[in-house]
């Protein structure tokens, strides 16, 4: 075999693995306890309102909307991210943040933040919690997930599916243009979201801590 | 002559199996009716064809698919709205069901259903008893399913009794599975 028949044979070879990689792995499950609470914190009210941070996942929405009787603004703000990186603004993300929440000041029940802060550099994070804590109602609370693994570079985003027992979440991977910033100390935390107090924090087994944070009556 | 369960059918990422090449044009110049072959399935069917563009209000008491370009209010109150996978809306939407292959930028309402089928995309708000958004679909909005009826609750909530101030899930959750680890990730 000639040189350029082994280079011609490693590329077609290669080409379809990296391909199908993503579909070969099933998608990664976990239990969180910190979803029951927000959970419970929702149900509480009557007619609840959700803003998912997330990239809308249908059986999410059932979920919420149909099981739960939640109103839902599906804020995919990844999708935003990825557009300012692609249009070269990520700098002016934070600004964006800051005027994308349209919703009245404490007027929302709840907020699915996933794992969003993880991806932001810490001025547009601090935009984005100030901007989550005004909207959210006092009693509120906001479901976070965030990583304490040193970051490799991986460039994916998680779509997070809620299970029907309310209990687990699916992770499921996607590509993204921007990989996750350095991962936040637990006081930095706390101190993002200086407007909420942290009613439960856990540190699950894929090492995301999940913190459920209120907003003080 | 096409059926309509073709045009409304997923496309799962192939480009929509276009109409038959006779059919379009008649269904683009003068959105036709026709009826379905079936003796008890009887039915019509209005097509607005591709090339067709349409602003102001359209109203209409029977089935509608749009592949074409709508601008302004369609109100098809009893009956089932498809948005073809060509179908530009930029429009208010009140139908009994909506089924959107295309795009659509405004608020829909329905009566019974909205659902988004891969690659459908909509920018807008949503209110509906029931809504279904397919894994590849784009939604941008707010989704608002609260049944109209007296006093509207979530319906899992649990039943008012000792423990109502205790925070519980609405829904009663499925048990675990019993060889299920505990609390932590289970499979990979």
């Amino acid at each position: 075999m000639g040189l350029l028949d082994r280079i011609s044979a490693r590329k077609s070879d290669s080409e379809p693995a990296a391909y199908e990689a993503p579909a070969a792995e099933p998608d990664p499950v976990f239990a969180t306890k910190a979803l029951r609470k927000f959970l419970g914190c929702l149900t509480m009210r009557p007619l609840p309102v959700l803003i998912d941070l997330g990239p809308v996942v249908g059986s999410n929405v059932a979920y919420f909307g149909e099981q739960l009787g939640c109103k839902i603004f599906v804020t995919d703000v990844f999708a935003e991210l990825d557009r300012h990186v692609q249009e070269g603004r990520v700098e002016e993300f934070g600004d964006f943040l800051a005027k994308k929440f349209t919703q009245d000041s404490a007027s929302v029940d709840g907020i699915l933040c996933w794992d969003f802060i993880d991806y932001l550099d810490r001025p547009a994070a601090q935009k984005l919690a100030d901007q989550l804590t005004r909207v959210l109602r006092p009693e509120g609370a906001l479901l976070g997930f965030f990583g304490t693994a040193p970051q490799n570079g991986d460039t994916h985003y998680n779509k997070f599916i809620v299970a029907d027992d309310g209990i687990h979440l699916r992770a499921r991977a996607y590509p993204a243009l921007r990989g996750r910033q350095s991962s936040l100390l637990n006081r930095d935390i706390i101190k993002l979201f200086s407007g909420l107090r942290v009613s439960d924090s856990f540190l699950l087994r894929n090492n995301q801590r999940e913190i459920l944070f209120r907003k003080p009556a | 002559m096409w059926k309509r369960d073709e045009a409304v059918r997923p496309t799962s990422g192939q480009p929509v199996a276009p109409l038959p090449s006779s059919a379009p044009n008649v269904a683009a110049s003068s959105p036709s009716t026709r009826t379905d072959a079936g003796p008890s399935m009887e039915k019509d069917i209005v097509n607005i064809g591709k090339s067709v563009v349409i602003k102001g209000e359209l109203n209409g008491s029977e089935d509608l698919t749009i592949e074409g370009h709508v601008e302004g209010t369609i109100q098809l109150r009893e009956h089932v709205l498809t948005i073809g996978p060509n179908g530009r809306i930029k429009a208010q939407v009140f139908a009994k069901s909506v089924i959107v292959l295309g795009e659509v930028h405004g608020n829909i309402t329905a009566s019974d259903k909205v659902d988004i089928r891969d690659n459908g995309s909509v920018e807008g708000d949503l209110m509906a008893p029931r809504i279904a958004i397919a894994e590849g679909a784009h939604f941008k909005g707010s989704v608002d399913m609260q049944r109209k009826g007296p006093a509207p609750q979530p319906q899992a909530k649990p039943a008012a009794g000792p423990q109502a101030a205790a925070p519980q899930p609405l829904q009663a959750p499925a048990p675990a599975q019993p060889g299920a680890p505990p609390a932590h990730r289970v499979g990979v």
